[in-house]
């Protein structure tokens, strides 16, 4: 399977796709906070994170052409020897298929131009929030997640892939909580670094699963090379491979944000948008999607953990997408969005339609990056027209209020006029999300749907409703944003973005537009099938089904039309409530997230939380620290101190020794001193005694 | 000629006199004279075995004895005159400073 590598082949520069973002984000450690301080210098740093992660686009896309040389097959570059314990050897090595080379294309492509975006769009956010200097810190981040994300899917092992796996899930840690010390609207306040923990403690329980399905792998296949793997499953028992795949599952829930665990990824949202579009849209909530078509050797053993994940994929679809209608910020709604379209992803992915799964992968990568940065931009431009507002009202305060939220839809509205460039991007963006033909969203979802009908009525069903509520989702944003009358003075002062932030946002909307030709449903257009084919293995190409497709986009378009009919035919003015309020309960589930994070509140938080304080108050405090160590441990050593040591050992025994030896030489003298009587004749008896007995002693021995 | 047993016995005699003296009087210069009668006794034993074992011996070191006895009542009477001075009296139980 695996090929020599031929010359002209750039294979030998895999490592690089890692080292050239390593080495973007080590200048930008060691001189960043130098060239900060200079005029020119916050650009360069901007472009040199954003070079480094175009140097490993341009690699990505060498490794590209190589494997086309290739013939597709798998070329695997080790690099590095990294454990050797008894029978078990992990190297690092590079796995270059077509699978990991279409994900580095997604990673370093949509990367580098968000990077070019974050130049923009940080310049202001930094100012905004009062902290020029942390403009660095953002790049360094954004590289090393560029680098983690790499070792991610260039990974030759389950391990090397869980190393990247923890090194995403730590940058998407850290640039959630980039402004930690803030909320959303920067006021003091814990907020965004309790998102970031609450981003990272769901991680770590999914991780939990990805763990566990190592250890299983390790302890029956002594391996975790892909390759081994795949070869040792072949052989197990199915229960076996149940458990593996199902614990990867676990896994999938966590970085991908599927059901039970995606309650972070709105919270996440408290990072800066250009984080949002990058990590928590395009690339690292996919690696999911990617571990699972990496592992579509073992999900296609087991069927049963097949229908798990697809159904799964297709209820977090729907249940994402209904709670999206009921949200307010702009980038929430996103947010549930990217849930709903990861649902869609691992749907496809748990059918075994893993083409269709990447090709999702891929397109949604253009239109939600897109939409992120788009949604960048309208809460710039309110900022800008905030900022206006602000310098020039001296005198009359009515535009002052405590707290404006940018983000907030309720604030817009009429913005199709103030930021036409943004405007004509968000509807691109919103097109191919909702999956109206021609674009990207269209072929791609129309083939997770074609492929849903073929295998599991349940899961067409599901992901239908999911379709019809991203339709809806998507035309209320465009109705409330960009149409109408705005809401707030901001609004009506918003001000267009600069061409660093439109120009990648332009790239990203052609890509949106043009995606689809990836994988078209047409005879020999089938590139990423085909592609993928090298390593997914063989996958049914299926026909443009025009029911399927016909059936899709008209819903769709009935959809937009209907949500028009809601929000854009009587735009709702400043402080009306939402139209949909009219449906009830049933508002009020999707407005409160179906009470979700109220429930994992009552259900897990608190009973840890108390939990944790019980073990703290009694366990802790009155057990252990009153109990055990103060009256326990220091009680005893207290009483053998006092008692043992003070009483017995040292007053008895030390001082008794020495006192007794004290009375002692006392008595002695007393009773010797009397010999010292001060008469000299005494005296002279003595010596005159001694003398006689020492000579008769000499004379008569 | 006197047989040597008489001069042993006489300074035997002449020893325990001076023996008993420096014991019982309380007249430092009476021990004094005891002191030298004692000396003496063994100056005469020392004589008398030199002369019987016909060697020069034991008179060379009664010429030492002598002239110790001698620095040894000067030393004496010195010491004897300053306890005088301070105590008004040389009574030698009286001299009793040390006494423990």
């Amino acid at each position: 399977m695996h090929s020599e590598v031929a010359s002209g082949e750039f294979f030998f520069l895999t490592p690089w796709v890692v080292f050239f973002p390593l080495i973007g984000l080590l200048i930008n450690l060691i001189f960043g906070g130098w060239l900060l301080r200079r005029p020119w210098g916050e650009a360069l740093v901007g472009w040199v994170a954003s070079l480094a992660s175009g140097a490993a686009f341009v690699v990505s896309v060498l490794l590209a052409y190589s494997l086309w040389l290739n013939h597709g097959q798998t070329v695997i570059v080790p690099l590095a020897r990294w454990i050797q314990i008894g029978d078990l050897q992990i190297d690092w090595a590079f796995r270059v298929d077509t699978l990991s080379v279409t994900m580095m294309l997604v990673v370093a492509g949509v990367g580098t131009l968000i990077h070019i975006y974050a130049i923009g769009y940080m310049h202001e956010d930094v100012r905004y929030k009062g902290d020029p200097l942390r403009y660095r810190r953002f790049f360094v981040f954004f590289n090393l997640f560029i680098v983690a994300m790499m070792i991610l899917v260039s990974g030759d092992s389950y391990l090397m892939l869980f190393v990247g796996w923890e090194g995403v899930g730590l940058c998407s840690f850290l640039l959630i909580g980039f402004w930690y010390e803030m909320d959303t609207l920067a006021r003091p306040s814990w907020a965004n670094s309790d998102a970031a923990k609450k981003a990272f403690v769901a991680n770590r329980i999914g991780d939990l699963g990805f763990l566990l399905a190592g250890f299983l792998m390790f302890w029956y296949f002594r391996s975790f090379q892909f390759d081994q793997v795949f070869e040792a499953a072949r052989q197990a028992p199915p229960e076996l491979i149940i458990a593996i795949t199902l614990f990867l599952l676990v896994g999938v829930t966590g970085k991908s944000a599927q059901i039970p665990l995606y309650v972070w990824l709105p919270d996440a949202m408290a990072g800066p948008t250009p984080v949002s579009a990058l990590i928590h849209a395009a690339t690292m909530v996919t690696a999911g999607v990617y571990l699972i078509a990496r592992s579509a050797e073992l999900y296609t053993l087991v069927p049963e953990a097949q229908y798990v994940v697809a159904m799964i994929g297709a209820v977090t679809a729907l249940f994402a997408a209904t709670i999206a209608v009921g949200q307010y910020d702009i980038k929430k709604v996103l947010a549930y969005s990217t849930i709903s379209q990861l649902g869609f992803m691992v749907a496809a992915v748990g059918m075994g339609a893993f083409v269709a799964g990447m090709f999702h992968l891929v397109t949604h990568a253009f239109f939600k990056a897109l939409l992120f940065l788009s949604a960048g931009s309208v809460i710039l431009g309110l900022e800008r027209g905030h900022h206006h507002l602000a310098h020039h009202s001296h005198g009359h305060d009515e535009h002052h209020e405590d707290v404006f939220d940018p983000g907030d839809m309720r604030n817009m509205g009429g913005l199709r006029k103030r930021m036409p460039i943004t405007f004509w991007l968000y509807v691109i963006g919103a097109l191919a999300l909702a999956g109206i033909f021609p674009f990207a969203g269209f072929w791609s979802k129309d083939e997770i749907l074609l492929d849903a009908r073929l295998h599991s009525p349940t899961v067409y069903v599901l992901l239908s409703l999911a379709a019809f509520f991203t339709a809806f989702y998507m035309g209320r944003q465009i109705w409330m944003v960009f149409f109408g009358e705005p809401r707030h003075a901001a609004a009506a002062h918003a001000e267009e973005s600069k061409p660093i932030i439109t120009i990648p946002l332009m790239v990203l909307a052609a890509l949106s537009i043009v995606g689809g030709a990836l994988n078209l449903p047409f005879k020999g257009f089938h590139h990423l099938g085909h592609w993928l084919e090298y390593t997914v293995g063989e996958v049914k190409a299926l026909p443009l089904d025009l029911g399927v497709a016909g059936l899709s986009t008209a819903l769709a378009l009935v959809t937009i039309a209907v949500s028009w009919w809601v929000y854009g035919r009587r735009p709702s003015g400043a402080g009306q409530p939402d139209p949909l309020r009219r449906l009830g309960w049933i508002y009020t589930g999707m407005a409160y997230k179906w009470f979700v994070d109220e429930g994992y509140w009552t259900v897990f938080v608190r009973p840890y939380v108390r939990l944790a304080h019980f073990l703290r108050s009694v366990i802790e405090d009155r057990f252990w620290h009153d109990w055990f160590h103060d009256t326990v441990l220091v009680g005893t050593y207290n009483w053998l101190a006092h008692v043992g040591m003070n009483r017995y050992a040292d007053q008895r025994g030390i001082d008794g020794f020495a006192n007794w030896l004290g009375e002692f030489t006392k008595r002695v003298s007393a009773t010797t001193r009397r010999v010292q009587n001060g008469f000299v004749r005494a005296y002279a008896l003595s010596i005159l005694l001694g003398v006689v007995a020492i000579l008769g002693y000499l004379i008569l021995r | 000629m006197i047989p040597l047993n008489y001069y042993v016995l006489l300074s035997g005699i002449l020893f325990t006199i001076g023996a008993l003296g420096v014991l019982l009087r309380r007249n430092p210069l009476v021990m004094f004279m005891s002191i030298e009668l004692m000396l003496n006794s063994a100056n005469l034993a020392m004589v008398a075995f030199s002369s019987a074992l016909q060697q020069l011996n034991g008179q060379i070191f009664v010429f030492f004895v002598i002239a110790v006895a001698a620095a040894e009542v000067a030393v004496g009477l010195a010491l004897i005159v300053q306890i005088f001075k301070t105590k008004h009296t040389i009574n030698v139980d009286e001299m009793s400073n040390l006494r423990g």
